[in-house]
């Protein structure tokens, strides 16, 4: 997927000013924040599950080796096959080789955000083979040619008029109204695909060491489809995403629907553990596993190691009051909103992604839904850290804070500083007391009065009535 | 008792008459208050700027200003979680970091202290009409004020108050980001001000002076010149009629 990271505050800015995408924003924080929060009520302590769920993450991460050899064992017990990637480009090589070792010629994709991280769509469709998107979403960005802006939601970007259009274009049907009409369409459209497919992509939301299997959770259907059907069924995932065993498994998937969709649980949950055997009415012939690094493993045991326990849930941005006003596509890559701030610069670097970090108030609603406890303020706070260290940022913001802190350290100066500064304030802010433009602070005054001072400081006042 | 006062850097600058009545509140628990004249800035915008150097020069300057007390207030939740959450994760390991742990533990946000510690039933002020509070982040989140500053105003017989809808939700200000990324800053402060007018309420309280800071940038800006935008402290310690400085 393109990078478009240095762009991030034009498209917020156009994002800001889109009406439809505002009303598209407010449609997903009315569902997903009011609905967590009322099935959360379910569980009799959040808080305690979440403290056992971040604790099994965090085991697992403390030994991610021995769970992955572990897995991998598994998976070739079951007659599966693992392979592993360490970038992007290695799983795209992967992919296209195992679809060529099989003979594949068209493809069907259940929802995967690691596919779209190693844009292997693109790879697969450079090889020559047909893919075919079959989550409704990511069908529908497929179409318009457009990256998913949200995590679980790939399409809240766009309204039904729109789709109807996309439909009506591409399917050379007669325009359809209502969203269960164009489901259908979708539904007839995909059905042959899916038969025809000779190989399904999936991710997995979680991998099961001790049975060698790939977990995942849907809601259309589709994943199931996906998977069993086509004669390879390949899984392709994160390293950080394997958990010792079914145990686990089932606390975390306590959370996961409740903090994405506010559901208790999907309308699907699939456990693949290898290919067919002798006597399976259905599933894959072949069964392969593509394990990607691609920068996750620099992270362990370092200060962003939390940000592996993410278990991709979405809520962080659901509650993020910046993503909730300029939407996904600002953030400019696969990941957006919170958890995107901290990983895109990871996987594109620190230069290439540098609002990200920065475009947080650090408010905290994030770090206060997330369900294994990652504390994202605190994450986005080292990376302004290593920016700062690997001089990233720009030099007036640098300069500014040097002679702010070097003031500081001098509290005469500091004072009579302060004391001029007040006074010229008093004087911009007229009779109304009211500030209309401030040199060095046009992104304030730009959509903001500066509420003038009363002239005088704290000290000064403080010092003439002691005086007295 | 003796309470050291932090005023902030802002509230020095742009609003003195917080601190006057910080101070009255203090005053009224009968502590012994004093005020440290060479105080200057906590080292936030350079602890949340990536810049932890300049966050630890400022942490020991603070850190030796206000030795002798037994209590540090701050009329602001950022700042005082600032040195309650965060001067101690900038010592782990270093010879200061015990006595970072006892600043810690020694600070309290304003609301907080007068009622967790201080148990202050009758307030100094005497400010009558309808509010609406505003639960600035850092407080909220990092300090858990939220029962505090209401249980002050149900202590004040003039005062109503009206929940907003999303009290909990933040402003826009950020420090810096209010800058960096003005248009952002300015639509979040955009939706505090329509949840805080839809309440009715005559006047926007909070307990952090930047994020009112920005609420009333933005009010003005949209045209409304009525409401009032108060620090707590100004309305529990403060004259209903007084508008100027104390």
């Amino acid at each position: 997927m393109q990078v478009n990271t240095l762009h991030f505050k034009r498209t917020a800015v156009a994002n800001l000013a889109n009406p439809q995408l505002q009303r598209a924003l407010q449609r997903l924080q009315e569902r997903f924040v009011g609905t967590r929060a009322a099935v959360m009520t379910e569980i009799p302590d959040f808080e305690a599950l979440r403290s056992v769920a971040a604790a099994i993450r965090q085991h697992t991460l403390e030994r991610l080796d021995h769970y992955l050899e572990q897995f991998e064992r598994e998976v070739t017990a079951s007659g599966g096959h693992v392979h592993w990637a360490e970038d992007a480009a290695a799983a795209q090589r992967l992919v296209v080789a195992i679809a060529r070792r099989h003979g594949v010629r068209t493809v069907v994709k259940s929802k995967s955000m690691v596919t779209e991280e190693c844009a292997i769509n693109e790879a697969l469709e450079a090889a020559g083979l047909e893919v075919t998107e079959t989550d409704l979403g990511e069908y529908i960005l497929q179409l318009a040619h457009e990256p998913p802006s949200h995590i679980v939601a790939p399409v809240v970007h766009k309204n039904k008029e729109e789709v109807a259009d996309l439909f009506a274009r591409h399917h050379q049907r007669p325009r359809q109204q209502g969203i269960a009409e164009l489901c259908r369409e979708a539904r007839e459209v995909l059905r042959p695909k899916f038969l025809a497919a000779d190989m399904g992509i999936s991710g997995a939301n979680f991998l099961i060491a001790e049975s060698g299997s790939a977990l995942i959770v849907t809601n259309e259907g589709n994943g199931r489809l996906a998977t069993t059907l086509p004669r390879v069924h390949l899984a392709i995932t994160g390293i950080e995403k394997v958990v010792p065993s079914l145990d686990e498994v089932s606390i975390l998937l306590r959370l996961l629907p409740r903090s994405a969709t506010g559901q208790s649980i999907t309308n699907y949950v699939s456990v693949m553990t290898g290919p067919r055997r002798a006597g399976d009415l259905d599933g894959p012939e072949h069964f392969h596993v593509i394990l990607v690094d691609n920068g996750r493993s620099r992270l362990l045991g370092s200060e962003l190691e939390p940000m592996l326990r993410c278990i991709r849930c979405g809520a962080c941005m659901n509650h993020c009051p910046v993503y909730q006003n300029i939407g996904g596509h600002a953030y400019g890559w696969v990941y957006p909103g919170p958890m995107g701030s901290v990983l895109t610069p990871i996987f594109v670097g620190l230069a290439e992604a540098r609002d990200l970090p920065n475009a947080s108030t650090l408010c905290g609603a994030c770090a206060e839904v997330c369900p294994v406890k990652i504390p994202l303020p605190d994450l986005l706070r080292d990376l302004r850290v290593r920016q700062v260290a690997r001089h990233l940022r720009p030099w007036p913001e640098r300069v500014a804070l040097r002679l702010w802190t070097w003031c500081a350290t001098h509290p005469r100066l500091y004072a009579f500083l302060a004391a001029v500064g007040a006074r010229v304030l008093k004087r911009l802010g007229g009779t109304r007391g009211l500030i209309h433009r401030l040199p060095f602070a046009h992104g304030w005054t730009a959509g903001r009065d500066f509420p003038a001072p009363a002239g005088r400081t704290f000290r000064e006042l403080y010092r003439a009535r002691k005086a007295k | 008792m003796r309470v050291g006062l932090f005023v902030t850097c802002l509230v020095d600058l742009l609003r003195p008459r917080v601190g006057f009545d910080a101070l009255r509140l203090l005053e009224a628990t009968g502590a012994e208050v004093v005020v440290p004249e060479t105080q200057t800035c906590c080292g936030q915008p350079g602890y949340n700027s990536g810049d932890l150097a300049a966050a630890r020069t400022l942490a020991q300057k603070l850190l030796g200003e206000f030795r002798g007390c037994d209590y540090i207030v701050v009329p602001s939740g950022s700042c005082a979680a600032m040195l309650r959450v965060h001067y101690p994760r900038l010592f782990v390991g270093c010879p200061e970091s015990a006595a970072f742990e006892q600043l810690a533990a020694q600070t309290y946000e304003l609301t907080d202290f007068l009622v967790s510690v201080a148990h202050l039933q009758t307030m100094p002020g005497n400010f009558a009409g309808s509010v609406t509070y505003h639960d600035s982040c850092s407080g909220l989140r990092e300090l858990h004020i939220k029962t505090q500053p209401r249980a002050l105003l149900a202590r004040m017989p003039g005062i109503t108050l009206r929940e907003m809808r999303e009290p909990e939700t933040c402003c826009g200000f950020g420090g810096t980001f209010a800058v960096k990324f003005g248009d952002i800053s300015a639509r979040l402060s955009d939706n505090k001000c329509t949840q805080a007018a839809d309440s009715g309420a005559q006047a926007i309280v909070g307990g952090d002076l930047g994020c009112l800071l920005n609420i009333e940038g933005r009010l003005r800006r949209r045209g409304d010149h009525r409401t009032r935008v108060l620090h707590i402290a100004e309305i529990l310690a403060g004259d209903a009629e007084d508008g100027s400085c104390k």
